[in-house]
């Protein structure tokens, strides 16, 4: 028997209650939030759970929402995946300025390196990483440049034309 | 030697007489430094392929006296950067040119590497003459190797120009300092 949406969405309102909301069928992966108090334990019962067993995290990732509301200015999104079912999960957890929340690098091993990648493009503090620091930009940078409020393009610049890189509205 | 189909160089200009040969010390050594230039590539990416083929038999680099790629910066002549160079990358591409001994010239071999090309981003150099002096440009999005040989060539004219004592004046010394090495 596949696993069900409906029975998935009935496992967790039952173990969280109010925890995780929105449940929906969001470009053919079931979709949940999560407040960010919950999301560990949301996590590791979606992991450990026997007949849930979304045992693989195929992604960890950011969003900066800046015209949200206070609370809700960043998103945290866990992409898992049931390989035994095949079935697909989408995680989300929202947070405000100056975002934190707990790691998951406990549950799995490969959420280092994504929630460094996360710290690095978006600034978003995971509490209890073991080594939190920036991945693939320079040591040295001071901005997160994945943050809506910082150029894409470099300061340094002195020849580019922003015609030629779709920075103007009109392109002629 | 007759049937041979080697190119010798040209002397230089100077004075022939029986049994001697006079010239300037500058176009003797400018000679031998121009015809033996040791590339040292640094390729992180597609202009990388042209440079092989560059190497390659096709159009084969040794025929200007670059036979012999160094990959050690230490007896290499010539810095080709070719590729696009990330900031996080600009500490490494320093160091390597500050291992490099003197006499060295650098080429900037695409448009990443001379301007940054189309990547107008945040984590991308906007050239490699921001952090070292760069003394030809290839241009080209990647250049072909013709172009690349071109480079090369151009090179070989500064090199065969260029003063004994250009390493030990207070211009380049100053040029050095403004890239802070």
């Amino acid at each position: 028997m596949a696993l069900e949406t409906a029975y998935i969405q009935e496992k967790l309102s039952q173990k969280f209650g109010n925890n995780v909301l929105n449940f929906e069928m969001k470009r053919d992966i079931f979709t949940l939030e999560a407040t960010p108090n919950a999301i560990h334990d949301v996590i590791r019962f979606l992991k450990e759970e026997e007949d849930l067993n979304f045992h693989f995290l195929t992604d960890l990732t950011g969003i900066h929402f800046p015209d949200n509301d206070e609370t809700h200015q960043f998103a945290v999104v866990y992409q898992m995946h049931n390989w035994v079912e095949n079935v697909r999960l989408r995680v989300k957890t929202f947070l405000p300025e100056n975002p934190e929340t707990v790691t998951i690098t406990d549950l799995f091993l490969c959420a280092n390196w994504m929630e460094r990648e996360a710290w690095d493009f978006f600034g978003i503090n995971f509490i209890g990483h073991p080594q939190l620091k920036r991945i693939l930009n320079m040591d040295e940078m001071v901005s997160h440049p994945m943050r809506k409020e910082f150029p894409m393009e470099d300061s340094g610049r002195t020849d580019k034309d922003d015609r030629f890189f779709g920075r103007t509205p009109v392109n002629n | 030697m007759s049937d041979s189909k080697i190119n010798m160089v040209a002397p230089p200009e100077g004075v022939t007489g029986e049994g001697f040969f006079a010239t300037k010390l500058n176009d003797v050594v400018g000679m031998a430094r121009a015809n033996s230039l040791w590339p040292l590539p640094f390729a992180t990416s597609c202009c990388g392929i042209e440079f092989m083929a560059t190497m390659a038999s096709h159009y084969d680099l040794a025929r200007f006296g670059s036979e012999r790629v160094s990959f050690s910066p230490r007896p290499a002549d010539m810095l080709m950067v070719m590729g696009t160079i990330s900031k996080k990358m600009a500490p490494i591409l320093r160091q390597v040119y500050e291992q490099m001994s003197e006499p060295r010239w650098v080429i900037a071999v695409g448009a990443c590497a001379s301007s940054g090309g189309v990547f107008d981003t945040y984590s991308v150099l906007q050239g490699i003459d921001k952090v070292i002096p760069v003394d030809v440009y290839v241009p080209g999005c990647p250049p072909r190797p013709e172009q690349i040989v071109d480079g090369v060539m151009q090179l070989q004219e500064l090199v065969r120009n260029e003063s004994v004592r250009r390493r030990n004046s207070p211009e380049y010394k100053e040029l050095l300092a403004s890239y802070n090495l």
